[in-house]
């Protein structure tokens, strides 16, 4: 076990336990206000719980509450953090951004700025090397915000929404960063992006309210969600398997049709669709000709949702208007045909 | 005004009092200007008084901001960035100078300071005596300046926050490099500009100084005092060393301004 956390903040109703594997990423989901970014700050070290833990590698960083006072400062503590804004320091270059973290534990300058251009050129910001923040792109803020916090060998990296305040179209291009990143390294990523989770987390928390709500791998938790707010922004349908022949094939030989997204997976690559519950249309019999895909369930659950009714089978999930559900006369046990079009699916790569 | 596409907000007639608001600042510079003895100015200025009380104007000022960085910066820091519940009290208290008459504060200093003030018997057997020397021009300035220097500097460090000094420490930065690298490089701008200020309330200082340094030429005699003194022989005199203090605050107001509006 390498991280472990139990807080409890009274003013801001937080008391959550938690806790990540080495070399293991996990995303806090839920909604905005839940206390994800309070866990952040108890594990970095700036906010000092009204009772709690947090255990690194086995030595105790923070222990209060019960007469316990065990408070390591952050600078002590190795514990890395990427908030939603960047926070380069705006009076020194990116070099001198990236150099600060290693300078700061009194490495000689050389050696502090070897550093630094390796972690710069792993980011493919050498060619920043030399400007001010306030010349760089959103995008390239986060990286070099990202490349900071590397350059000081943090034994956790905390990412707080990272890219919460990237345009859309820069956030496919971090998210792959990240991922290469967080690979084999212990981190927890706080977003209510539920991609985020998708394509960095090994496994998910879900804190509604300030207290764990569901916990458990990623795919698990977003495919079958039992919270609230997983229900309302996960329930997606993730459907695994290799990249073949332009398309996802599963163990089982079924092949979806989809567009891939960011960078297509490599043949023979693993991956998975995604594709939104009201992409879904449900038919009896499949319809003939146009390039959709098919999948044959069985009904197992027909459940009111906001609005319309969600319909599973199959490990998938339909919404559909309760008029149809009311003409085909789906019901549990009813054999059915899912159909989703192909630009309604998405291919991402997941190795 | 007429612009129709213009957003200002403000009914028309509030414009007659802002220009007659405007006017009266401005028009006693103009008269200064009128006034001065363009002829007689060079020797006005050189003149041995003259350049006693400006260079002993230069010397105090400079010393009595440089002891209000000493204590200022660290005062700032503390209101700034502790939480401590009577800090709003110690607050007022300490930046009560800002809106006591000059010349009370002069009169306290010397119930401080003074032979028989309540530190002066412990600085007389120190062999140390303040009052009525350059010293005391120089803590009397201070005493005024100071506020000025922690007031602009909290309110940089309050805009700044504490985002960047987060970041730093869980970067491994220990608290003095926090505020060698970061805090005080953020704060730049505003600690400039409270110098500045500081620096400009010290070279206008009277009241204080009067009541607690005296009026002896060369030794407490600053450029405020030997104006006032010299309007009653002298007046050409006082308006040529007049111009001097206006041209200084011109060029502080453009300094500080600058530094504002650079935040």
């Amino acid at each position: 076990m390498s991280l472990e956390l139990t807080a409890s903040v009274g003013d801001r109703g937080v008391d959550v336990a938690l806790e990540v594997a080495d070399g293991e990423t996990l995303a806090v989901l839920g909604p905005n206000g839940a206390g994800k970014s309070t866990l952040l700050d108890v594990v970095a070290g700036l906010l000092r719980p009204d009772r709690g833990r947090v255990v690194l590698d086995g030595r105790a960083l923070t222990d209060v509450g019960d007469g316990r006072d065990v408070m390591v400062p952050a600078y002590e503590r190795s514990v890395g953090l990427l908030a939603q804004d960047p926070l380069l320091f705006p009076h020194l270059d990116v070099r001198g951004n990236v150099t600060f973290g290693p300078r700061s534990r009194r490495t000689p300058r050389r050696e502090a700025r070897a550093v630094a251009d390796r972690w710069l050129g792993d980011l493919e910001l050498t060619d920043l090397a030399d400007r001010r923040p306030a010349q760089l792109s959103g995008g390239q803020r986060q990286r070099v915000a990202l490349a900071r916090a590397l350059a000081a060998d943090p034994r956790v990296l905390l990412l707080d929404e990272p890219m919460a305040a990237l345009d859309v179209a820069v956030r496919p291009a971090l998210r792959q960063t990240l991922r290469h990143v967080l690979a084999d390294r212990t981190a927890v990523v706080v977003t209510h992006d539920v991609l985020d989770a998708l394509l960095l987390a090994d496994r998910v928390v879900v804190v509604e309210g300030g207290v764990v709500v569901e916990r458990g791998p990623t795919t698990e938790v977003l495919t079958q969600p039992r919270s609230g707010f997983a229900a309302e922004i996960a329930g997606l349908n993730l459907v695994s398997g290799a990249w073949r022949d332009d398309a996802l094939e599963t163990e089982e030989g079924l092949r979806i049709v989809g567009e891939p997204a960011e960078a297509a997976p490599a043949p023979g690559e693993a991956a998975v669709a995604v594709f939104p519950p009201s992409a879904v249309s449900v038919f009896l019999t499949a319809p003939g000709g146009s390039p959709r895909n098919a999948v044959d369930v069985t009904i197992t659950s027909v459940e009111p949702q906001a609005g319309h009714l969600r319909v599973r089978g199959g490990g998938l999930s339909a919404d559909v208007t309760p008029r149809s559900v009311a003409e085909l006369g789906l019901a549990p046990g009813v054999r059915a045909v899912f159909v989703v079009k192909a630009t309604e699916v998405t291919v991402y790569p997941r190795s | 005004m007429s612009d129709p596409r213009s957003r200002l907000g403000v009914p028309r007639w509030i414009l007659l009092p802002a220009l007659l608001g405007a006017g009266f600042v401005l028009l006693p510079l103009v008269a200064i200007v009128a006034r001065t003895p363009w002829g007689r100015f060079g020797e006005l200025l050189t003149s041995q008084a003259s350049q006693d009380a400006l260079w002993l104007s230069l010397r105090t000022a400079t010393a009595s901001t440089l002891l209000c960085l000493v204590l200022g910066v660290p005062m700032a820091l503390v209101l700034a960035r502790s939480s401590y519940r009577l800090l709003g009290v110690v607050r007022s208290l300490v930046l009560l100078p800002l809106v006591l008459p000059p010349v009370v504060g002069g009169i306290a200093l010397l119930y401080t300071f003074g032979r028989r003030g309540l530190l002066g018997q412990t600085m007389e057997v120190l062999g140390i005596q303040v009052a009525f020397s350059t010293a005391a021009v120089v803590l009397a300035q201070t005493f005024v300046a100071l506020p000025f220097l922690v007031v602009s500097l909290e309110g940089a460090l309050r805009t700044a926050g504490e985002r960047y000094e987060a970041v730093a420490a869980t970067l491994g930065a220990r608290p003095t490099t926090v505020l060698r690298r970061v805090t005080l490089p953020l704060v730049l701008p505003g600690l400039v500009s409270g110098t500045v200020l500081a620096f400009a309330r010290a070279l206008g200082e009277f009241g204080a100084t009067i009541t607690f340094a005296g009026s002896l030429q060369g030794r407490t005699r600053t450029l405020p005092l030997e104006i006032y003194l010299r309007r009653e022989t002298d007046a050409e005199g006082a308006v040529a060393l007049s111009l001097v203090l206006v041209v200084v605050a011109v060029l502080v107001i453009g300094v500080a301004g600058q530094r504002r509006s650079a935040l």
